[in-house]
């Protein structure tokens, strides 16, 4: 019985250090988060000093037009380009699943991993310097929101295709034909079969990108513009001269409503799949 | 994707009336939604990645003027005037300080990835093996702080390490410090930000998710049939794991190392945040050469640099990527 859980050690210690272990993982993971949110709301502005429980920060920031406008426009542009991303990514995903031979679909592959993991500081320069060749050339565009959100559609798109490509790789490709043989349009086919059936992953895919925009510092510092500064830009050059409170009480609002997103959209997205699970055993059992 | 389907149609009914006519059928019917597909994100990424990249190699090889970069080719007397500049080159390769640069910026990214594998290795297993019941929520656990911002919590860890910090009271505590201190990862004991430590700790922190993933994917697919039948042949659990669980992990596990590898080379966000002036990386140098020296066409040769450095890890990456996710259908 001793491998039957698949570990090479006693189930009994097995299950000890793996415990252990976990748990370890899971507080370096979440150490950081606690203690930016735990000095987000200390009285004194020197850090690792504890003073007392205060409201100063959140109030400092409520005030702060610097950091409130970056919010703004951070939000702005990684709606768009989250947007964007989706649908980019959505037909590069089609492309890459529906069509295993083409012409250069290595090179596609390619592109689209690449900058998956490509440092960022090579697609900033890389970017900044297209974009001044061609202002060069024509004289426009100039760097600002715009340039902004061209850099992260091309990361967000990477993502979204990724996403996206894993869904449709496990979808039947018979629940579309069945559909087009009971007389579905290419369209009604789509809309009602294909959609609802990766809209889960849509939605994952969206808002993966719409997190890395909204996170992004160095492609935004190559791309920007006078009076283009998002919200990660100001809390670099501010966390850059050292610790301060109210990029805590950011990090702190940003965390509450990132988490609470995340648990309500991953919650709702597996009661989802779980009804959908539900649904085809129903459909599949015989009629008695 | 409309036109897609409409193609499928098409050649559904193609395929039902006579199979033999199929290859050519989807020749003629298929390429505009075909060409739609393919064509739309196909070109976009050649505008916008594989163009940018080309222009950097040519900018690469030019010459700075006072306010910006020469061009390469221009008409000189009517005749066309190729300029290549190889002194960026040059100057690269004979400067001790970027080739220093380019070694432990390698360096660190190695220790890191090793450092990640090792934590991220059982993390990922035990995972893996956990009660199906609870595996949804340790994923989510280790997805989240990856939705909140990594600049956030690269910045969370220069609190945690400064003077008076939680984990810099904890690693005195326990004298962790004199064994970092004989390891030479910090320069003397207590000081813990603005080190090659921190530095590290910081990429490990960000980057563990990216190797525990992919490791995951890989080892939660496996059939556990396989080390059933080891130990029925006499296999001990430990040679049953070595011999069967790792060798499959195979793909994970370069995809997680490349994934953490690859990005770390060209950090920029937490060496400046946390690595102090004294620890060198590469994409620390491509920023100030741009952005302090204004030197573009230098930035440019770093740039490409960099690109070569990373090109086999990125074609290693390329191609384990589609094999675990191959795998993991």
């Amino acid at each position: 019985m001793k491998s039957s859980n698949g570990t090479p050690f006693g189930a009994g210690f097995a299950r000890i250090f793996g415990r252990g272990w976990l748990s370890a993982g899971y507080v370096f993971l979440y150490l950081p988060i606690f203690s930016l949110i735990l000095y987000s709301f200390n009285e004194s502005p020197v850090p690792n000093m504890w003073s007392g429980f205060s409201l100063k920060w959140y109030e400092r920031l409520a005030s702060d037009s610097e950091m409130l406008n970056g919010l703004w426009l951070s939000l702005k542009i990684a709606f768009f380009a989250a947007t964007a991303s989706l649908v980019l990514g959505t037909l590069a995903a089609f492309a890459l699943v529906k069509y295993p031979v083409f012409r250069g679909r290595t090179l596609f592959n390619g592109m689209i991993n690449a900058p998956l993991v490509m440092p960022d500081v090579i697609i900033g320069l890389s970017l900044l310097l297209m974009l001044v060749s061609i202002q060069r050339a024509i004289g426009s565009p100039d760097r600002g929101a715009m340039t902004i959100w061209m850099g992260h559609l091309l990361l967000g798109m990477a993502y979204a295709t990724v996403v996206v490509q894993a869904r449709l790789r496990d979808l039947n490709p018979a629940l579309e034909e069945a559909a087009m043989d009971l007389g579905a349009r290419p369209g009604q086919v789509f809309l009602l079969v294909t959609l609802p059936l990766i809209g889960q992953s849509l939605l994952s895919a969206w808002l993966l990108t719409f997190t890395l925009s909204f996170d992004d510092v160095v492609l935004s510092s190559f791309l920007s513009g006078p009076g283009s500064t998002t919200m990660p830009l100001v809390i670099f050059s501010r966390a850059r001269l050292g610790l301060n409170p109210t990029v805590n009480a950011v990090a702190t609002v940003i965390i509450a409503v990132v988490s609470i997103g995340v648990v309500i959209a991953s919650w709702s997205i597996a009661r989802a799949e779980r009804q959908r699970a539900r649904d085809i055993a129903d459909a599949q059992r015989p009629e008695e | 994707m409309v036109s897609d389907v409409a193609c499928r149609a098409d050649s559904l009914i193609q395929a039902v009336s006579d199979t033999s006519a199929l290859p050519s059928a989807r020749r003629s019917g298929w390429w505009r939604g075909r060409t739609a597909v393919i064509g739309i994100p196909y070109l976009w990424l050649v505008a916008f990645f594989l163009l940018p990249f080309l222009i950097v190699l040519k900018i690469s090889f030019s010459e700075m003027e006072l306010v910006t970069f020469k061009d390469l080719l221009t008409v000189h007397e009517g005749v066309l005037q190729l300029a290549l500049k190889y002194s960026n080159y040059v100057f690269l390769t004979q400067d001790d300080l970027y080739f220093a640069t380019f070694v432990s910026s390698v360096k660190y990214a190695g220790l890191t990835t090793l450092l990640c594998l090792l934590i991220g290795y059982p993390f990922a297993y035990f995972m893996a093996r956990a009660r199906a019941t609870v595996q949804p929520a340790l994923l989510m656990l280790v997805m989240l702080p990856f939705w909140t911002s990594f600049l956030l919590r690269v910045y969370a860890w220069k609190g945690l390490l400064g003077e008076g910090g939680w984990i810099s009271e904890l690693l005195i505590t326990l004298h962790v410090d004199e064994l970092l201190l004989s390891a030479g990862l910090i320069p003397a004991l207590g000081k813990f930000m603005n080190t090659p430590f921190s530095l590290n700790l910081g990429m490990v922190y960000s980057y563990l998710p990216f190797m525990v993933l992919p490791l995951y994917a890989n080892l939660s697919k496996m059939d556990l049939r396989l080390l059933e039948a080891a130990a029925d042949l006499g296999a001990t659990p430990w040679v049953g794991f070595w011999r069967i669980t790792v060798p499959l992990s195979k793909a994970g596990i370069i995809a997680g190392s490349m994934l953490v590898f690859i990005p770390c080379v060209g950090e920029y966000v937490i060496p400046e945040l946390l690595g102090g002036p004294q620890t060198l990386m590469i994409g620390r140098v491509l920023w100030d050469e741009f952005f302090s020296n204004n030197d573009w066409p230098m930035a440019a040769t770093v740039a490409i640099a960099m690109v070569l450095l990373i090109l086999v890890p990125l074609a290693l990456f390329n191609r384990y990527q589609d094999a675990a996710r191959e795998a993991s259908r």
